[in-house]
C-alpha cells in the first residue's frame, strides 16, 4: 500500500488515479499512524514552496516524512519534489525536509524561454536509478518556475531548458523526486509510477 | 527542449462530442472519455474539452465526464465553457482537470483570472480568446461563440490577461475557424511575440502542412484542431511524425 500524503496541496486524485489505473493500491492519508504503515510514500504538491512546508508543519508531518523517506521508497513530485531539498527562496527563503543536498531557486530562463517552464520535455538519463529505465529520450510533463540545484550524483535524469534541469532527482538510497508530472506524462510517465510501486512490494 | 504540443479539442454538448463549423451546424460524434483515451493513445500532449452551449443552457455532465477521463487518461486535461466564478475552477480541478480555460466571462469579470491566479495557480488558467478582423484593421475580441463583438482588442486583451495572472493564452480565429485553410498567423504574429505566456493557435487548420507552418511561421508553442481528428482525416501520430521531419520539436 503506498500512502499519498493528502496535507492540502495540489490535485492528489490525478495520482491517486494513475495509480488506481496501475493496480497499485494506494490511500489518500495525512495520519502519521497510515504513513508510518505503508509501504512507500508519495508526497505530491501544486503551489508555493513556503506555504506547502507550512502546511506539512501544521499538520505535524515534517519529521515523520523525514523519518519514512529513510525507511520506505519515497517518491516527490513536483513542488513535493523541491520539497526534499535543503531550502527554497521562492517567496522567501524557507527550510525544505532536507532529504537530499541542495537548494530550491528559480530558473534561470534565456532568450525565448518562457517561464513558467511547461510542456513536454526530453530526460537525459545520467545516473541510472531504480526509476530511471526507459526514460532516456522520453518526453514528460513540466509545470514549474523553480528547480533544484544539487550535485550531479544526485542527479538521474535532466532535461535542457536554458540549464540542466533536474529532471529525476534521488538520494542514493529510498528516496526519489520528480521535477516533472509522472501522471501527466502518458506511458513514460506511467511507467516510473509502476518501477516505484514494484519497489514498494 | 521543450516539444511543441498539439492538442486535439472536444466540443462537447450535454456529455457527448459535437463539431460544429463556425458554430452553426452541430452534429453528435461520440463519447468524449473513448475520444480523449484515443487521442492521449496516439499521442495527444494535452486534452481540451470545450463545454460549447454551456453558456446558454448551464454545464452538469460535465463534471462528470472529467471526472471519468482523469481516471483512465494520463496527460494534461483542460476544461472550458460555461465558467462562471472560481469556485467553478475548483470543481473541475477537484474533478480531475489540470487547467480550466475562461472565455466571455474573463471579458466580462477580469478579475476572475487574478482570483483563479491566486487560489489555483497561474498554471492553471486559461484564457481563450476569440479574435476577429476589424474592417480597419487589427483584431477585435468576440464572445459567446462569435454572437457578441466586445469592441476590445484583441492584442491588448492578450497582455492584460497575463498581467493579471493567465498562465497561457488559447487563440482562436473566428474567421479562420471551419475553414481548413491554415491557421491565422496574422492573428498569431500579432500577438505572440508580445506574451511572455504560451499561445495555443487555434482555428483554421485543414492538412499537415498547417501544422508545421504554424510552428515555422509563429511564435505558437501549441496547435489545436477539432475536426480533423474527430473525423479521423489525420492521426495525432501522422502530425508529429511531420513535425519530427521539419525538424520541429515534438514528442513521440
Amino acid at each position: 500500500m503506498i500512502a499519498v500524503v493528502d496535507y492540502g496541496a495540489g490535485n492528489l486524485f490525478s495520482v491517486t488515479n494513475a495509480l488506481d489505473y496501475l493496480g497499485i493500491p494506494s490511500v489518500l492519508t495525512k495520519e502519521p499512524v497510515q504513513l508510518e504503515r505503508a509501504d512507500g510514500l508519495i508526497l505530491p504538491g501544486v503551489g508555493a514552496f513556503p506555504d506547502a512546508m507550512r502546511m506539512l508543519s501544521e499538520q505535524g508531518l515534517t519529521s515523520v516524512l523525514c523519518r519514512q523517506a529513510k525507511q520506505k521508497p519515497f517518491l516527490g513530485i513536483c513542488l513535493g519534489m523541491q520539497l526534499m531539498f535543503e531550502n527554497s527562496d521562492e517567496f522567501e527563503s524557507c527550510d525544505g525536509l532536507s532529504l537530499i543536498d541542495g537548494q530550491v531557486r528559480r530558473l534561470q530562463g534565456g532568450e525565448g524561454l518562457k517561464i513558467p517552464h511547461m510542456g513536454w520535455n526530453e530526460l537525459h538519463v545520467q545516473n541510472p536509478c531504480a526509476l530511471s529505465q526507459g526514460l532516456e529520450g522520453a518526453y514528460v510533463y513540466f509545470v514549474h518556475s523553480y528547480c533544484a540545484y544539487t550535485s550531479a550524483q544526485r542527479i538521474s535524469a535532466y532535461c535542457e531548458y536554458g540549464q540542466k534541469v533536474p529532471g529525476l532527482v534521488y538520494d542514493g538510497s529510498y528516496a526519489f523526486g520528480a521535477q516533472f508530472h509522472p501522471e501527466k506524462s502518458g506511458e513514460a510517465g506511467l511507467q516510473i509510477l509502476k518501477n516505484f510501486g514494484a519497489l514498494t512490494k | 527542449m521543450l516539444a511543441k504540443r498539439i492538442i486535439p479539442c472536444l466540443d462537447v454538448r450535454d456529455g457527448k462530442v459535437v463539431k460544429g463549423v463556425n458554430f452553426v451546424g452541430i452534429k453528435e460524434v461520440g463519447d468524449p472519455v473513448e475520444y480523449a483515451a484515443e487521442y492521449a493513445r496516439q499521442g495527444a500532449d494535452e486534452i481540451v474539452f470545450l463545454d460549447i452551449t454551456a453558456t446558454h443552457e448551464g454545464r452538469g455532465t460535465m463534471v462528470d465526464v472529467v471526472r471519468r477521463t482523469a481516471r483512465q487518461v494520463f496527460v494534461p486535461l483542460t476544461v472550458g465553457g460555461g465558467i462562471r466564478t472560481a469556485d467553478d475552477f475548483k470543481e473541475l480541478l477537484r474533478a480531475g482537470a489540470d487547467k480550466v480555460s475562461v472565455n466571455s466571462v474573463a471579458v466580462r469579470n477580469p478579475d476572475i483570472i487574478r482570483e483563479a491566479k491566486v487560489r489555483f495557480g497561474s498554471q492553471c488558467v486559461v484564457v481563450a480568446i476569440d479574435a476577429r478582423r476589424k474592417e480597419d484593421g487589427g483584431f477585435t475580441v468576440v464572445v459567446n461563440g462569435g454572437r457578441i463583438d466586445t469592441g476590445v482588442d484583441a492584442v491588448e486583451w492578450a497582455q492584460r490577461a497575463e498581467q493579471l495572472g493567465a498562465g497561457e493564452i488559447l487563440l482562436t480565429s473566428m474567421d479562420a475557424d471551419g475553414t481548413k485553410a491554415g491557421f491565422d498567423y496574422e492573428l498569431l504574429n500579432a500577438i505572440c511575440p508580445r506574451l511572455g505566456i504560451p499561445v495555443i493557435a487555434s482555428g483554421g487548420c485543414g492538412s499537415l502542412r498547417h501544422f508545421s507552418e504554424v510552428f515555422e511561421r509563429t511564435g505558437a508553442d501549441a496547435a489545436l484542431a477539432a475536426s480533423l481528428f474527430h473525423y479521423k482525416e489525420l492521426t495525432v501520430g501522422q502530425v508529429k511524425a511531420h513535425l519530427r521531419e521539419r525538424g520541429i520539436p515534438a514528442r513521440i
